[in-house]
């Protein structure tokens, strides 16, 4: 039957051959357990029972639950805050560290260290930072200098914020470097023309680097977005007596799912919880891949 | 070469023959439970023992993180693939008896009779009908941890007996820097911790009011009793001065493992780590009285129980293991090494455990305790998180934030009961 074949359809069975692997490896992996996730949202499951329908009745708990709308904000709070302070930081360093020669690898390097770093050990040494006199470290300088201790965690104010200054830092060094490699793709051509005709440093970057940048910038919003709205790891390790608090000021969407299955045990609200997530994650997605799609 | 080759062949031959056939004579039976160093070391010694007396036997013990536990137990199981024996919490029981989970312990090995005169009667929850579901081989209840050192330095004699006693000798051993940050705390707080049990059977029922009615489906804390139970407790970090800061030092196990705690709220577990501790000098006395001199605990404990899973000659050897960790020998030595107190009074109110001045007062504790019936303990204990956090971070006034907290636990309750 094979031997049948035209050399065109024996390349496409070869072809397949080779795809089949990755094929039932996504299928098994991804596809089968995102389906079974939404098949979950429409049941009531306690891990060890059995599954009953319950309709929709976990949508409708959801969207009556205030800690829920709480935590969607949040969630959101973590990626306008976090997607364009990251941009620009890692911009500003990479810009610069693209003219700097002197100990250019050096300072590559320090930056880049944080994004090597476990999150899990970031955030504890981070948490260590913020606590309160006698033993967090910046409410210790502050003490020497006579000025009151800020609660940094211990707040509902200023939580959110400080857990995600160390899940901007740390993410931080990966963005750099796919800015200073897209900074060099950019052919010396442009700037040497622009050098000729005299143009200032701010049209240069306004008219040439960044218009040129566009695919990195789209790359980069895209991939930091995705990693702020699924921020677990930093606020996880920092909040662990109390996960995502005080009173859910720090909460993020995937910290309530997971409370949701792994500590009450309703594997159906968690599951809603998951399809909303995923349903934010694939509009957010294919917003910024259309706004910022290169014209 | 060829030779070489046959040689091999040979002796993997009769070694994987020599493995069947001792496999063959002996049972094999497994044991889960979750990680936690001291747990592991006394089990590690209950099974040596097991197996020295039952040669034919052999157990195999696996533990998991915590966190992972339940998820894994309930994947294997059905699966076949878990364990025969396993350790459970007691607010788990329910929802493993409907997954059809665990079977019935046998009434001839274990009769209930016997199991209700000679056990505490808190294990009675574990009971259904003739038969008991699971046993525990320990129970833990609270009391108080003090630094001993830092006791004398504020010039008081011992550790305080009564409520207010607790709330002076707290204010002598607070320290605060000159920018009035507190560097030392009398007594440690936090609702993450144990507080939230100490509040709920200890303060509540101390202020002439009772938690939860109707076998604790219904939440009765939203009481005059209430009030002041929380606004007794708010006030050791919201008085003027407060002798504690909710959060001090991260974890109030930690403050008082470092010496910057003078008293801390905690369960027997907590002695093993604490004996390790070089430099800190230590004393544990019970849960302070109030005014009338009224006492009140809370107690838990976990479980072993036998699987769907075990079944012939596995049964009958879990029966046996079973029998062996629930003996008083196996108490005693749970109690030597994790500090987990016996679950029988019969070894646990000996002359020598219950005068002993460390596990002395967590087993005098046991007397009046109360065991909460949680149908979700970290769900139900954020509540009192939030409840606190409400006061503390938002001025919210105790009796609104109590009120809160009691419809939402009842919520929380009434959901549980529905399915």
């Amino acid at each position: 039957m094979y031997r049948n074949l035209t050399i065109r359809q024996k390349q496409i069975v070869w072809a397949w051959a080779f795809l089949a692997l990755p094929v039932l490896f996504y299928t098994v992996i991804r596809f089968y357990p995102t389906g079974n996730a939404i098949l979950i949202s429409f049941q009531n499951w306690n891990l060890l029972g059995s599954r009953t329908w319950a309709g929709l009745e976990n949508y409708q708990k959801l969207w009556n639950d205030p800690v829920f709308w709480k935590v969607f904000k949040n969630t959101f709070v973590y990626l306008l805050l976090g997607t364009p302070i990251s941009l620009v930081l890692s911009f500003v360093i990479a810009y610069h560290l693209d003219k700097l020669r002197f100990m250019h690898g050096f300072l590559r390097m320090l930056y880049f260290l944080p994004f090597m770093t476990s999150a899990v050990a970031m955030a504890w040494v981070w948490r260590w930072f913020y606590q309160d006199v006698p033993i967090g470290l910046f409410n210790n300088i502050l003490a020497g200098f006579g000025i009151p201790q800020i609660a940094f965690l211990q707040s509902t104010t200023n939580a959110l914020p400080a857990v995600l200054a160390p899940a901007v830092w740390a993410g931080l060094g990966f963005q750099v470097i796919i800015f200073m490699a897209g900074l060099r793709a950019i052919p010396t051509s442009y700037y040497e023309a622009a050098k000729i005709d005299g143009v200032g440093w701010f049209t240069v970057l306004t008219q040439i680097t960044l218009p040129l940048l566009r695919p990195t910038i789209v790359f980069i919003v895209v991939f930091s977005s995705i990693g702020f709205l699924r921020i677990f790891d930093h606020v996880f390790n920092m909040t662990t007596n109390n996960p995502g608090g005080p009173l859910n000021a720090t909460k993020p969407l995937v910290l309530m799912i997971y409370d949701t299955a792994f500590n009450g045990f309703d594997m159906g609200y968690a599951a809603a919880q998951t399809v909303v997530l995923f349903t934010i994650l694939l509009v957010v997605s294919l917003i910024q891949l259309r706004l910022l799609r290169s014209n | 070469m060829k030779s070489h080759l046959k040689g091999l062949v040979l002796a993997g031959l009769t070694s994987s023959a020599a493995l069947f056939a001792s496999a063959a004579s002996a049972v094999e039976i497994e044991y889960w439970q979750y990680f936690f160093d001291a747990r592991v070391d006394a089990m590690e010694t209950l099974i040596a023992n097991f197996e020295a007396a039952n040669p034919d036997i052999t157990v195999t013990m696996t533990h998991f993180p915590y966190a992972d536990y339940r998820t894994k137990v309930a994947a294997a199981i059905p699966a076949g693939e878990g364990p025969d024996v396993v350790q459970l919490f007691y607010g788990w029981l329910n929802d493993y008896v409907e997954a059809e989970l665990i079977q019935p312990l046998p009434a001839d090995t274990f009769p209930a009779a016997q199991i209700d005169a000679e056990f505490f009667p808190m294990v009675q929850a574990m009971k259904d009908g003739d038969a008991y579901w699971a046993l525990p081989t320990a129970v833990r209840s609270l009391a108080l941890f003090y630094n001993e050192r830092l006791l004398e330095e504020a010039g008081l004699d011992g550790p305080p007996e009564t409520l207010d006693e607790m709330m002076a000798a707290a204010a002598a051993m607070t320290k605060t820097d000159a920018a009035g940050n507190i560097t030392q705390v009398g007594i440690t707080a936090g609702m993450t911790a144990q507080d939230h049990h100490w509040w709920r059977e200890g303060l509540v029922r101390q202020n002439g009011g009772e938690p939860y009615v109707d076998d604790y489906r219904t939440v009765n804390y939203d009481s005059d009793a209430g009030v002041a139970a929380l606004e007794f407790y708010t006030n050791m970090f919201l008085g003027d001065p407060p002798v504690t800061a909710i959060g001090f030092m991260d974890e109030p196990q930690a403050a008082f493992k470092a010496g910057r705690a003078g008293m801390h709220i905690d369960g027997s577990f907590r002695i093993g780590s604490l004996a390790d501790q070089r430099g800190l000098n230590w004393g544990v006395t019970e849960l302070p009285a109030n005014s009338d001199g009224m006492r009140s605990n809370y107690s838990s404990y976990w479980v072993n129980a036998i699987t769907t899973k075990a079944e012939g000659e596995r049964y009958e050897a879990s029966v046996k293991f079973m029998e062996y960790i629930t003996s008083d020998e196996a108490m005693q030595i749970w109690l030597d090494v994790v500090g987990e107190l016996p679950a029988k009074p019969s070894v646990g109110l000996t002359e020598e455990n219950a005068n002993d001045d460390t596990f002395g007062p967590f087993i005098r504790g046991l007397a009046y305790a109360n065991t909460t019936k949680f149908a979700n303990e970290s769900g139900q204990r954020q509540l009192m998180v939030e409840m606190v956090e409400r006061i503390q971070l938002e001025g919210m006034a105790p009796a609104e934030s109590l009120a809160i907290a009691a419809e939402a636990e009842q919520q929380l309750l009434d959901e549980y009961y529905a399915e």
